[in-house]
C-alpha cells in the first residue's frame, strides 16, 4: 500500500487526513431515523462525490498548471463560462443538444488557449494573465447569458449531470475517466515528464530540447478543458446555464490540488494525490453541511486549509534543505 | 571535412553586440579549449551552437548541414550536447528520469495505448551507463537534488553520453569539482577522444585547458582573437590573449 502511494506520489499525509476527517464528520454528523450517522449513509456518500467531481475536475487542471510552476486562477470563471456558452448554443439558439458539449468545452478550452498564448507570447506572469481572465471570463459569461441562468436543457445533457447508471450519479464516472486519463498522461508520457521537469527547473527543460513554449501553451489549453468539462457537468447537474456557476471555485481546485501533494513551485504533482485532496475538500464541506455550519464559516475553513497547506509543506522542505 | 563550422555568426542582446562574427571549426574527435574573460561571449556563443539562441547573422553547419534555423531538440537529435555550468538538472526528478529528459523511450501499454514511457527500459540503460562511467549512486531512483554536486556533474555527463554525441560542450565542467573529481572528467574526456567524439572545453583552469585540449581558441569582446596549437604557445601568451595585452 505504501509502496503503491509512493509510485504514485500520494502523499501518505494526505490519505491520513482524508481518512481522520472523515471519521471526525462521521461521529459529529447527526443520527438519522433509523439509528444510522447520516454522514455514513451511501447517499451521502454520493453527495460527497458528486460535489466534488465539479472541482475535482478543475483540480486536475490546477494540478497540470502548478506542477509545471505555473498558477490558473481563472478556473472557477472559465466554468461559468463554459456552461452558459454550450446552454446558449442549445437552449437560446436551440441547436442540436450536442452543441451544449462542444460549447462548453471549446470555450473552456479557448480561454485556456488565450491564457496560454498571453504567458507564452507576451510573456506576461501567469499570475496576471489568468487573474485578468478571472474578471474577462465571468464578465463575458454574463453577458452572454444576460445576467440570467438560461434554463431547460435536453435529456440528452441532463443525463451527464443527473442520472445514476447503477445507481451511480454520471458525473462520478467522469470524473473517473478524465482522473485516469489526466493520470496516465501526467504519470506516464514523455508529456508529463517534461510537465514535471518544466516545473522543476525551466533550464533543464530547455537545454533537453523540449519545447517549452508549445508545452506551457498546451497545459494552460488543458486547464481550460476542464473547466469547459467542469462547466458542462454543472450545467447538466442544475438544468442551468449558470453564470454565477464556479464562484470561487479555484480557491477549491487549488487547495485540493496543494493538499494533494502537488508543489505550488512545480516539480511534483499527482492526479491521484489531487483526487484525495478534492475528496478532502468535498468531506469538509460536506461535514459542515450537515453540521449546519453556515457556508460563510466554510469559505474560512478552505481558506485556511489552503494556507495551512502550503505553510506545511514550507516548513518541511525548508527542514529538509537545512539538513 | 569539419565537424562543425561557424561562419559569420553575430548575435545582439538588445544594444549589446555580444558576438561579432564570429569563425570557428571543430574537427571529429578533437578536443578544442575555449578560453576569454568574463563577458567575452563564450556561453552565448555556445548556446548559438545548441540552438538555444538564435544568431542574428552567419550560418552554423553541422555534419555537413545547415543547422542554423533548426531548434535545440533537433540539434541534440543530430549529435549535439551541452553540459551547463549550472548542470540544468531538474532537482526533484529522479537520475534515471534525468538522463532521458526530452527523449523517453516509448511502448505501448498492452499493446494498445501509445507513447507510454518505458520505465523499465529508462531506469536499466541508466544504471547501465553509470556503471559504464564508473559513477557510484545509491539509486537510479532517488531524485537528483540529494545527490553531491560531484554525483550531479556525472548525472550531466552520462544525460550528455547516453545518446552517441558527435560534440559535447562543456562549459566549466570542473569549475566546482574537488582535484580527484576533476582528474576523472579529464580522464573522460581523454575517452570520449578515443571514441571519436568531439568536444568544446569552456574553462578558467588554464591547467585543465592545456592539459586536455590539443588547440585552444580565445574569444575576447566577442571576436575570436586567437587560434593556437597548444604545443606551439604557453599560458603566459594565452593570457596575453584574453586580458588584450597581446598585439
Amino acid at each position: 500500500m505504501l509502496k503503491l502511494l509512493e509510485r504514485t506520489h500520494v502523499r501518505p499525509e494526505s490519505l491520513a487526513v482524508l481518512v481522520g476527517l472523515a471519521v471526525v464528520m462521521a461521529i459529529l454528523s447527526p443520527v438519522t431515523g433509523s439509528g444510522v450517522r447520516v454522514f455514513l449513509t451511501a447517499n451521502n456518500f454520493f453527495n460527497i462525490i458528486l460535489a466534488s467531481a465539479t472541482f475535482g475536475i478543475l483540480a486536475i487542471g490546477a494540478t497540470y498548471v502548478i506542477s509545471a510552476a505555473g498558477i490558473d486562477l481563472s478556473l472557477g470563471s472559465v466554468l461559468g463560462l463554459a456552461s452558459v456558452s454550450g446552454a446558449a448554443l442549445v437552449v437560446t439558439l436551440e441547436w442540436p443538444w450536442y452543441f451544449a458539449i462542444i460549447g462548453s468545452l471549446g470555450a473552456g478550452a479557448a480561454a485556456g488557449a488565450v491564457n496560454g498564448f498571453i504567458i507564452t507570447r507576451g510573456h506576461v506572469p501567469a499570475f496576471i494573465v489568468t487573474l485578468g481572465m478571472l474578471g474577462i471570463a465571468r464578465g463575458l459569461a454574463l453577458i452572454i447569458s444576460d445576467g440570467r441562468g438560461i434554463y431547460g436543457l435536453p435529456p440528452e445533457i441532463l443525463f451527464l449531470g443527473q442520472a445514476r447508471p447503477w445507481g451511480i450519479p454520471t458525473p462520478v464516472f467522469i470524473l473517473v475517466a478524465v482522473a485516469l486519463v489526466a493520470h496516465y498522461i501526467l504519470a506516464h508520457t514523455p508529456f508529463g515528464h517534461h510537465t514535471l521537469a518544466l516545473g522543476d527547473n525551466e533550464n533543464s527543460a530547455r537545454a533537453t530540447g523540449i519545447n517549452v513554449r508549445r508545452q506551457r501553451m498546451m497545459l494552460y489549453t488543458i486547464s481550460g478543458l476542464m473547466a469547459g468539462i467542469a462547466g458542462l457537468i454543472f450545467t447538466a447537474r442544475v438544468n442551468t446555464g449558470d453564470p454565477t456557476a464556479g464562484l470561487s471555485y479555484e480557491l477549491l481546485a487549488i487547495t485540493a490540488a496543494i493538499i494533494g501533494g502537488t508543489n505550488l513551485f512545480g516539480g511534483r504533482g499527482s492526479i491521484l494525490g489531487t483526487m484525495i485532496g478534492a475528496l478532502i475538500m468535498g468531506v469538509l464541506q460536506n461535514g459542515l453541511n450537515l453540521m449546519a455550519v453556515q457556508a460563510y464559516y466554510q469559505q474560512m475553513a478552505i481558506g485556511a486549509v489552503l494556507i495551512a497547506a502550503v505553510w506545511l509543506d514550507q516548513i518541511r522542505t525548508r527542514g529538509r534543505s537545512l539538513q | 571535412m569539419n565537424l562543425l563550422e561557424l561562419a559569420g555568426v553575430k548575435k545582439s542582446f538588445g544594444a549589446v553586440q555580444v558576438l561579432n562574427g564570429v569563425d570557428l571549426t571543430v574537427d571529429a574527435g578533437e578536443v578544442l579549449g575555449l578560453v576569454g574573460d568574463n563577458g567575452a561571449g563564450k556561453s552565448t556563443l555556445m548556446k548559438s551552437i545548441t540552438g538555444v539562441y538564435s544568431t542574428d547573422k552567419g550560418h552554423v553547419r553541422f555534419d555537413g548541414i545547415d543547422v542554423t534555423h533548426l531548434d535545440p531538440g533537433e540539434r541534440r537529435e543530430m549529435g549535439i550536447e551541452m553540459i551547463y555550468q549550472d548542470l540544468a538538472l531538474a532537482a526533484q526528478q529522479d537520475v534515471a528520469n534525468n538522463i532521458f529528459l526530452g527523449r523517453e523511450p516509448t511502448k505501448r501499454m498492452l499493446g494498445l495505448i501509445p507513447s507510454f514511457v518505458d520505465k523499465r527500459r529508462i531506469d536499466r540503460q541508466a544504471q547501465e551507463m553509470l556503471d559504464q562511467l564508473g559513477v557510484h549512486v545509491p539509486s537510479v531512483h532517488i531524485p537528483v537534488g540529494m545527490l553531491s554536486g560531484g554525483q550531479q556533474q556525472t548525472i550531466a555527463i552520462a544525460r550528455a553520453l547516453t545518446f552517441k554525441p558527435k560534440l559535447v560542450i562543456m562549459d566549466e565542467p570542473t569549475a566546482a569539482l574537488a582535484v580527484r573529481e576533476v582528474e576523472s572528467v579529464l580522464k573522460l574526456i581523454d575517452q570520449m577522444r578515443a571514441e571519436g567524439i568531439a568536444t568544446i572545453l569552456i574553462s578558467h583552469r588554464l591547467n585543465d585547458v592545456f592539459e586536455a585540449c590539443e588547440r585552444i581558441v580565445v574569444l575576447r569582446r566577442g571576436n575570436v582573437i586567437a587560434d593556437l596549437k597548444r604545443d606551439k604557445t604557453d599560458m603566459a601568451e594565452v593570457v596575453s590573449y584574453i586580458v588584450g595585452a597581446h598585439g
